[in-house]
């Protein structure tokens, strides 16, 4: 694991986010109608003039190449929606909200997830197994759209433990955060099972029973550490869908964050702001799978001299 | 997954083996009920789907209505069908293109090999590190709410795993005795790919197949929830399930249903492309 391979992943992703930038821009601009369409259309001159000013007159090649040119410089244009707001102040106003939400289901999820595997793996097909992962297929099937909505009638409406929407408070970060946490917890503990139980037939793991170990030892420390290489890989999107905020479940709870802003952006016609946020889920993905692969290159030594050979 | 882990002690047929998969089974039966009830909704459906009734207004489920009916009257059961048919048919149709474009995909860099197979797998590489889903909004906006772009922008997002699989496939098919025997006999490319290639890969392409279905539905139904997907009156799962959310204060039960049928379908999916995988493909759990 060198310093070289970091630098040579971080060039190869150059192009793929080259290839965001100009997919998207395309896209945004193949969208019928404009950021100026209003109820009561705008006089033909002001809208000239406003395409003007943005720079929305001129071919598409020459406002991509613009924007590219800007993007070099960190700077992802005016909001055409806001006036007076920059895609950037909107994205770092935005992004405090989405990371700590992603945070906080992040950690639920890994909490949950990978100690239930584990617990699971341990006792194969008893109660502790299955039980569990009845749980764990029924997540995985249950999209957030049915179980934020459900939660939300359950304990926000007739127990009234939480409120069902708002923002501001740590309260209300409970149901959005479990939702998150419980959706992505749920291929992930039955991903650590998986794993956990092969290395569990293991001559390493019989010999750390053996020779007497603790349970939880056994399981937790020698198991579980080679059983992590596949988990890690499912963690950097999921970690990266998290972060960058869920559309859906951002909608469903009013958090003001990132994902709810990519949703209006587009019913907006707000092309520049479609843009950076593309530009910035995409470069947390890359970025949380290079993170993921140089996790796994330290828990498995073999994979960085694989990389280098 | 312990019961396909020795395949070679007795070897009981793929079917003998999925029909001793109890839950396999029964998913398939359910998504058979399910499917075939959906299919006939024009004809049994209690109600017409758009039928409006606005002096009713919302009802709860009582005996004329079992599910009960929404804010315009219309009766839950009735979209509930009329809305699965959509379900399934973007479930079934998205994941045809998804097949035809990976397959395809996929034969076509096996069979080249080299530096071409090189390109291509690279290139699904860069493909599957694409925020898609953004995609699909996008391209939902960008060409229409309808029904057929949502198939077609769907499945084209969702060919990648199935062209690494056949890719991988393909290639080990390539070097197989009774292929280079063809080949040496002076059989044409096409007569390989008719005779050989589709029939083995036959087997594999219906497993992913119905591992594809859940995921395609559900990237439906939450592009739908966005109240991007289709424009009412039609209606899909997903937007029923967003029509109930909007309102589960007052009426539980327009959310309620579509959910559980909707997580229901899925996890029959899911039982029944593991149980095919299981008993058809040993080798796949380890893949």
């Amino acid at each position: 694991m060198s310093l070289r391979y970091v630098i040579k992943r971080l060039a190869e992703m150059l192009p793929v986010l080259l290839i965001v930038v100009a997919a998207t821009f395309f896209l945004a601009h193949a969208v019928p109608g404009g950021p100026f369409d209003r109820d009561r259309p705008l006089p033909a001159e002001v809208q000239e003039k406003l395409n003007a000013y943005y720079g929305l007159d001129q071919p598409l090649y020459v406002q991509l190449g613009n924007y590219v040119k800007n993007l070099l410089h960190g700077d992802l244009g005016p909001s055409l929606k806001y006036p007076g707001w920059t895609v950037n102040e909107v994205i770092e106003k935005r992004i405090p909200v989405s990371m700590a939400l992603g945070l906080v289901s992040l950690v639920l999820a890994v909490v949950i997830g990978i100690p239930v595997g584990v617990l699971a793996a341990s006792r194969p097909n008893s109660c502790l197994d299955r039980v569990p992962m009845g749980f764990s297929l029924l997540g995985i099937c249950i999209p957030s759209f049915v179980l934020g909505p459900l939660l939300t009638l359950f304990f926000a409406l007739y127990l009234g433990w939480f409120p069902p929407c708002g923002w501001g408070l740590p309260i209300h970060y409970v149901l959005p955060a479990v939702t998150l946490g419980l959706i992505t917890a749920a291929p992930l503990a039955r991903l650590t099972r998986g794993k956990v139980i092969e290395a569990g037939t293991q001559d390493y793991v019989r010999t750390a029973r053996a020779k007497g170990l603790p349970l939880w030892r056994v399981w937790f420390l020698h198991a579980l550490r080679n059983g992590l290489l596949p988990v890690v890989t499912y963690l950097g999107p999921a970690a990266a869908n998290l972060v960058s905020g869920s559309f859906v479940v951002e909608s469903l709870f009013d958090v003001p964050g990132l994902g709810r802003m990519f949703v209006t952006a587009i019913i907006n016609r707000d092309f520049m702001l479609i843009l950076g946020t593309t530009l910035v889920y995409a470069i947390a993905l890359l970025v949380l799978n290079l993170g993921a692969d140089l996790v796994k290159a330290f828990l498995d030594p073999r994979i960085a001299r694989g990389q280098q050979a | 997954m312990s019961a396909t882990s020795s395949p070679m002690q007795a070897t009981p047929s793929g079917w003998q083996r999925f029909c001793r998969d109890r839950a396999a089974v029964v998913a398939l039966i359910f998504l058979a009920i399910v499917a075939t009830v959906c299919f006939l909704s024009p004809w049994i459906a209690p109600y017409p789907y758009m039928a409006q009734d606005l002096a009713l207004g919302p009802v709860g489920p009582c005996a004329s209505h079992w599910l009960g009916t929404d804010l315009l009257g219309r009766d839950v059961l009735s979209r509930l069908l009329q809305g699965g048919m959509v379900s399934i048919s973007v479930g079934l149709i998205a994941t045809g293109v998804a097949l035809f474009v990976g397959v395809l995909y996929g034969i076509i860099a096996g069979e080249l090999g080299g530096a071409v197979e090189r390109l291509m797998m690279r290139g699904v590489d860069i493909l599957s590190t694409l925020p898609l889903t953004l995609i699909v909004i996008l391209c939902m906006v960008v060409f229409g709410q309808n029904i057929w772009m949502v198939f077609i922008a769907v499945g084209g997002v969702s060919w990648l795993t199935m062209a690494r699989i056949i890719c991988t496939e393909t290639t080990s098919l390539k070097s197989r005795q009774f292929v280079e025997a063809s080949i040496a006999l002076g059989q044409s490319k096409r007569g390989i790919l008719v005779r050989h290639y589709l029939p083995n890969l036959a087997g594999i392409i219906a497993i992913y197949a119905t591992l594809t279905v859940p995921g395609v539905m559900m990237l439906e139904a939450f592009v739908s929830f966005l109240g991007l997907g289709l424009k009412a009156p039609m209606t899909s799962w997903g937007m029923m399930i967003k029509e109930g959310a909007d309102i589960m204060e007052e009426c539980p039960w327009l959310l309620i249903s579509p959910s559980v049928v909707f997580a229901l379908t899925l996890l029959s999916l899911n039982f029944l492309g593991d149980g095919l995988r299981d008993a058809f493909d040993p080798r796949a759990s380890r893949r």
